[in-house]
């Protein structure tokens, strides 16, 4: 997916939400937050903003943004499907579950099917262990998961 | 009296449809014409019957559950409003046989109270132990939490008193409180439950903390995963700045403090303290060497006291009974409560809070009613992902840090995962090393391409390629990522490796194509 922003909107944006948390202790993270809920990533117009504001390089946001599993650089699909792969969900057919929603949309993990309607996320547990198998679908989260109310969320989605 | 239904807004109740009964039941309350209080409360963490919708009425309360959307009506013509017979019925809450037997300190007030309602905190004894507190020195505050015996819960153990005492005597104008709820351990959710169903007991203890050591700012450091728990905390430290209790002067006292959420992105590697700080700080979240401790430079370089949401919610209570009192529950050098959580292919899964000593078994198979699925229990991982799998041979080892230490494991947050027999325990391994993988922050070498490593050195045992040196090899492996890791990740990887190589050797035998399809996923 490509963001349809132009730069200069970005860049003004940022620098808007940047201004807000200047007075706050290591504002980065909070920023890039903000930033990604903005535009749905962390734009590359986005970093030099930031640097600039923060008095850091290019560079050291940059490894700030990369260095975390949440920052995007491009936006993902209309809709996010995070399925949890961690061991309590594995002890419950987890893995099976996941394995089964990769092949139904067709993609593999991070990836996005090609009309952009979902994009699939591994994620590494959201504390719903006890009601496992567990995934969030934007944002909602669904325990006690089988393939047929698994599959019913994804595919009732809307486009 | 208007009786009162409780519906939970935990998340886990959530997941399995508690926001859908609670309109469900909004909407049969108002076509009914009938007058009720629809309180969304904690979970009592009976999670294999949530939703577990309870009622109140006439100084009795009583359980039903699992409720879906569809069960409403029918609890309204059973008369559930007075506790009406129903097949869904459980009687009274807290005669259930799983919430009678605990020992609830921590979480004595979860599931019970409106979370976000101050007035029913202090009701239930909330606010007890800063009120105590602010009328003590800060030493003696500290004297008093050494005295219990409180370690730290987060899994290391260190005792909280003497962490807070070299904080309270680091010279410093600036300190800090960190409470580390980045709770990622796969198994555990009880930071996510207080934080979700006893928002003020943190902040509380917080408070009791920064007096103690001279602090004045707090930092609540959370999972992007846990967006309930970051809401509830911002709307309970939002009534606790209205109210007196955070501010210039908490609860009318000399002392200053005031915290605040941060929510991490989603870097499992940033539960390890100094990696967290790094993180708070706006830096990547990478582990830094030991020393110099957090403790005399912390956060921004300042003395930092860094504990366990569990750690400091177990605070107030500790003021508020005594030292004396907490201490004497527990055995050997664990003293107190521990909230274990019962998850994964478990029938009744939940949180189950005990004095320390309890055996593993009686957790498993007394408690937990054995598997879910009704095949045997294989093995049970306790501590998160980078604890130890015990097969039901170790079920006499009592839940305690030493007799799991002497076992090669860790108590860690208390999280207890088990498996049934169709559980391929060098699948497990691979997974743990596939995790160490994608999780490391990249400063050890022996972790970040040791875990690499290690996914490849599992695949060729699976592969049948010289499979008896390919495991004096992994165990080598684990060694030195063992002694040559600066934190728990690269550190304690070989726990679950290892005790699956040592306990399970069967399932380390030549396995061709059956791994493919994960192999692929790693990526």
């Amino acid at each position: 997916m490509e963001l349809q922003v132009p730069e200069a909107d970005v860049a003004n944006r940022t620098a808007a939400i940047a201004d807000g948390h200047l007075n706050v202790e290591g504002p980065l993270l909070p920023i890039l937050h903000d930033v990604q809920k903005e535009f749905g990533c962390v734009p590359e117009a986005a970093l030099r903003v930031i640097a600039d504001k923060l008095n850091l390089s290019r560079a050291e946001v940059h490894g700030v943004m990369s260095f975390y599993h949440d920052f995007r650089q491009e936006p993902a699909g209309r809709h996010v499907l995070k399925i949890c792969r961690a061991e309590a969900c594995q002890s419950v057919g987890g893995e099976v579950l996941a394995e089964g929603v990769r092949k139904a949309l067709g993609i593999g993990w991070h990836e996005t099917t090609p009309d952009g309607r979902i994009t699939l996320e591994p994620v590494y547990c959201l504390g719903l262990c006890s009601c496992a198998p567990a995934a969030m679908f934007d944002g909602e989260l669904h325990g006690r998961l089988d393939d047929a109310a698994l599959s019913g969320i994804v595919m009732e989605a809307g486009r | 009296m208007t009786p009162v239904i409780f519906v939970p807004r935990d998340a886990a109740a959530i997941a399995v449809g508690a926001n859908r009964v609670a309109e469900a039941i909004a909407a049969e309350l108002s076509a009914r014409g009938i007058e009720a209080e629809l309180v969304r409360n904690g979970s009592r963490g009976l999670h294999w019957l949530e939703p577990l919708v309870e009622v109140r009425f006439c100084d009795r309360r009583v359980a039903y559950g699992p409720v879906k959307p569809s069960d409403v009506p029918g609890l309204f013509e059973a008369g559930f409003l007075e506790g009406g017979a129903h097949p869904l019925l459980h009687g009274e809450t807290e005669e259930m046989p799983f919430l009678k037997a605990q020992t609830r300190l921590t979480f004595a007030r979860c599931g019970v109270t409106d979370p976000l309602s101050l007035d029913d905190y202090r009701l239930h004894g909330g606010l007890n132990g800063l009120e105590t507190a602010v009328a003590m020195q800060p030493a003696d505050i500290v004297q008093h939490v050494t005295d219990s015996g409180l370690r730290g819960r987060g899994g290391a153990g260190f005792p909280t008193g003497i962490k807070w005492k070299t904080v309270l005597n680091a010279p410093g104008v600036r300190k800090y409180i960190v409470c580390n709820a980045d709770e990622g351990d796969s198994g555990t959710f009880a930071d996510r439950m207080i934080m979700e169903g006893d928002p003020f007991v943190l902040i509380e203890g917080m408070a009791i903390a920064g007096i103690a050591t001279g602090a004045a700012k707090g930092f609540i450091y959370t999972r992007s995963e846990y967006p309930h728990a970051i809401e509830t905390m911002q709307a309970a430290i939002e009534t606790a700045r209205k109210t007196g209790i955070l501010g210039p002067s908490v609860l009318g006292s000399a002392h200053a403090f005031d915290m605040e959420v941060r929510v991490g992105a989603g870097a499992y590697v940033c539960g390890e303290e100094t990696s967290l700080l790094n993180s708070l700080e706006g830096k990547r979240g990478v582990v830094r060497a030991k020393p110099p401790l957090p403790a005399l430079e912390g956060l921004f370089g300042c003395p930092t006291v860094v504990n366990n949401v569990l750690s400091l919610a177990s605070v107030p209570v500790i003021l508020d009974k005594g030292a004396d009192f907490y201490r004497d529950f527990g055995t050997g050098r664990s003293r107190g409560t521990m909230p274990i959580q019962l998850a994964g292919n478990i029938r009744h899964g939940g949180l189950y809070e005990t004095a320390f000593g309890i055996t593993l078994g009686e957790l498993v198979n007394d408690i937990g009613g054995g598997t879910l699925s009704g095949r045997p229990v294989k093995a049970v991982q306790v501590g998160g992902p980078l604890g130890a799998y015990f097969p039901p041979e170790l079920f006499d080892t009592p839940f305690d840090y030493e007799a799991f230490a002497a076992q090669d494991g860790l108590i860690g947050h208390a999280g207890v995962v088990v498996f049934d027999d169709t559980a391929d325990m060098l699948r497990q391994a691979r997974f743990a090393m596939e995790f160490c993988a994608v999780e490391s922050c990249g400063k050890c070498t022996p972790c970040r391409i040791g875990a690499v490593r290690g996914v490849e050195v599992v695949d060729r045992i699976a592969d049948g390629d010289k499979p008896e040196e390919q495991i004096d090899l992994l165990k080598d492996l684990c060694n030195t990522m063992k002694l040559g890791s600066l934190c728990a990740l690269g550190g304690f990887t070989p726990y679950p490796v290892m005790s699956a190589l040592t306990h399970f050797p069967q399932d380390f035998t030549p396995k061709p194509n059956t791994l493919k399809p994960l192999a692929e996923a790693a990526e």
